[in-house]
């Protein structure tokens, strides 16, 4: 494995580790939104988070570019925060917690549906206000739809392709992740070092789905 | 002195709760009603989890609700502890853990409730180091009722706490709370759907009708109120609080004294002095307007009478209530009786009562 590829690797994993943590912090409370909310406009929002599902991540790239680009209608919001989010890292993070809320939203509003709201009450009466309930009740009781979070929104991220590359490019040490470097070294017929990326990749996501379903909690994966 | 005091209002969808509420500062109060008549409703806004509530609440210096300054303390800041039907333990803690869990969370109060007693009166002794999982249904409520009593509160809500319970569980459940409100000395609001299980806790009662309380006082009246479907019901009783005067072995028999009179009854060996709660049948009181001579009735009860009504499943039947000195009584008689011993309100009589059964 030479010096690039490792670079690629590295990336990829600061990559999905800074987009899983940005995941849990905004998905915990869309989630539990999600889970109690009543309001009309409630399945619309679900179907907004649940977009990446089905749509190419080509046509997510493409909207992300435009919406971040140096024309797009945030422009002016991103000069005076003096960001650039088209082709670089943040852009990347940008487009991967798009990409990957509904794996890590859908486990948790699961697990969090499935806290009686009784036992919340039950709480409150003893005592308890909001943030001591959701650290002593919901958080022990929805471990498992964390642990099933953390695992897909951290392999999904890894995982991606078309939104990196609409959004980031190529570029190396800033934007070519994993599964780009891949596809450059197949268009340049090194097979060898494409094996090297793709079989690593292939190992990492069975080990974690077996993990994941060894250890019972798989079967909310397929509850997205 | 109450407990707590106030006017609850609350609509949802044809649902309507107007609740005038005043809950005395010891015993049991029991809330009855029909199913739907709003007694969970009434429980869950006094506990605070009816946020949409409007009204005023006040629980002796405390102020829980006042809609009209837009004030509504929230459910954790109530000194209230609230068991549900479903027991709500909660399942990744054991059974320790889950009864401490509002004890180390007791704000600005004294914790006047120590586990020990808990633990002892409720017979939680054995459970302490189990998963929640493996409980029965009674040792559930069990738990759950001494894990609301450990927060210390000024109230405890219990909601139909013996429902779905078999006979045993029922009774250790019961037992359990007795024992428990008799030691720590706190009021309590008892939901029920059961007659007798009210009859033989209540000191105070409620009556719920579509959302309304039509109907509160001590049990005593309540009780024998013949608007109410306690007395209207078949198996009418009223309930009678009674001292021991002595036990005569001999007779197996007890004297009793209540405020009205005195009564023979079968309950035990009670030592004098005991109090007892016992009930006595309106089916089983029959009437005479001379005192009746060798008879072998044992407990014949100068009274007044104080209303006839009809019942409602007999038109045969009368629903007489009396009154001896302070304490009620109802007498199921046929209206043929009631022309012939030309009864009315006012007039004296003799009540002849057949069979006393001890509640508790």
């Amino acid at each position: 494995m030479n010096s690039a590829d490792l670079v690629a690797i590295w990336l990829t994993l600061k990559l999905a580790l800074v987009v899983t943590v940005v995941l849990l912090l905004i998905g915990t409370p869309l989630a539990w939104w999600l889970a109690r909310s009543r309001r009309w406009f409630r399945p619309v929002v679900e179907a907004v988070v649940a977009l990446p599902l089905v749509l190419p991540p080509t046509v997510l790239g493409f909207y992300l570019l435009l919406l971040l680009g140096r024309s797009g209608p945030l422009a002016p919001l991103l000069s005076w925060l003096d960001l650039t989010l088209v082709f670089s890292f943040g852009g990347l993070v940008v487009g991967s917690v798009i990409f990957s809320l509904p794996f890590v939203v859908n486990p948790l509003k699961n697990a969090f549906q499935e806290i009686p709201a009784g036992q919340l009450e039950a709480a409150a009466t003893l005592g308890a206000g909001f943030w001591d309930r959701f650290f002593t009740i919901v958080l022990p009781l929805a471990r498992a739809g964390y642990l099933t979070a953390l695992v897909m929104g951290f392999a999904h991220t890894l995982g991606e392709f078309g939104v990196v590359l609409m959004i980031g490019g190529n570029i190396p040490g800033e934007t070519q992740v994993l599964s780009i470097a891949l596809y450059d070294h197949v268009e340049q017929l090194d097979y060898a070092r494409a094996h090297v990326l793709a079989a690593g990749v292939l190992v990492f996501s069975f080990v974690a789905l077996t993990a994941l379903y060894l250890s019972g909690r798989g079967r909310q994966l397929m509850r997205l | 002195m109450t407990a707590l005091s106030g006017n609850l209002r609350l609509t949802r969808g044809m649902f309507a709760l107007d609740a005038g509420l005043e809950v005395a500062e010891t015993g049991i109060t029991t809330v009855c009603g029909r199913s739907g008549a709003g007694k969970t409703t009434l429980l869950r806004c006094i506990a605070g989890l009816e946020p949409q509530v409007q009204g005023r609440l006040q629980a002796g210096e405390a102020l829980w609700l006042d809609s009209a300054r837009n004030f509504c303390l929230p459910p954790e800041r109530r000194a209230v502890g609230l068991v549900s039907q479903d027991a709500h333990l909660f399942p990744h803690l054991d059974v320790s853990a889950n009864l401490l869990y509002g004890q180390r969370r007791i704000r600005g109060r004294a914790a006047r409730v120590q586990l020990d007693t808990v633990v002892a009166t409720l017979q939680l002794a054995d459970l302490l180091h189990r998963s929640v999982q493996g409980l029965s249904g009674g040792e559930r409520r069990r738990v759950a009722i001494g894990r609301a009593l450990l927060t210390s509160p000024r109230l405890l809500l219990l909601d139909e706490p013996v429902a779905a319970l078999d006979g045993p569980g029922r009774r250790e459940v019961l037992d359990g709370i007795c024992a428990a409100l008799d030691a720590l000395a706190i009021p309590c609001l008892y939901v029920s759907h059961d007659l007798h299980e009210a009859a033989r806790l209540a000191q105070q009662m409620l009556w719920m009708d579509a959302g309304r309380i039509v109907a509160s006082g001590a049990a005593g009246e309540v009780l024998c109120d013949p608007r109410l479907p306690f007395a209207q019901a078949e198996d009418a009783a009223a309930v009678v609080e009674a001292t021991v005067i002595e036990y005569h072995s001999r007779l197996f028999l007890s004297r009793l004294r209540f405020e009205g009179g005195e009564l023979w009854a079968a309950v035990g060996d009670a030592p004098a002095g005991q109090k007892l709660r016992v009930q006595i049948a309106a089916r089983d009181v029959s009437l005479a307007t001379v005192r009746p001579q060798q008879t072998s009735v044992l407990n014949v009860i100068e009274c007044e009478v104080v209303e006839i009504t009809a019942v409602a499943d007999s038109p045969a039947h009368a629903l007489v209530r009396l009154s001896a000195g302070a304490t009620g009584l109802l007498a199921r008689v046929t209206w043929k009786s009631v022309a012939e011993l030309q009864l009315a309100p006012g007039g004296r009589l003799w009540a002849m009562v057949k069979s006393v059964a001890l509640l508790n």
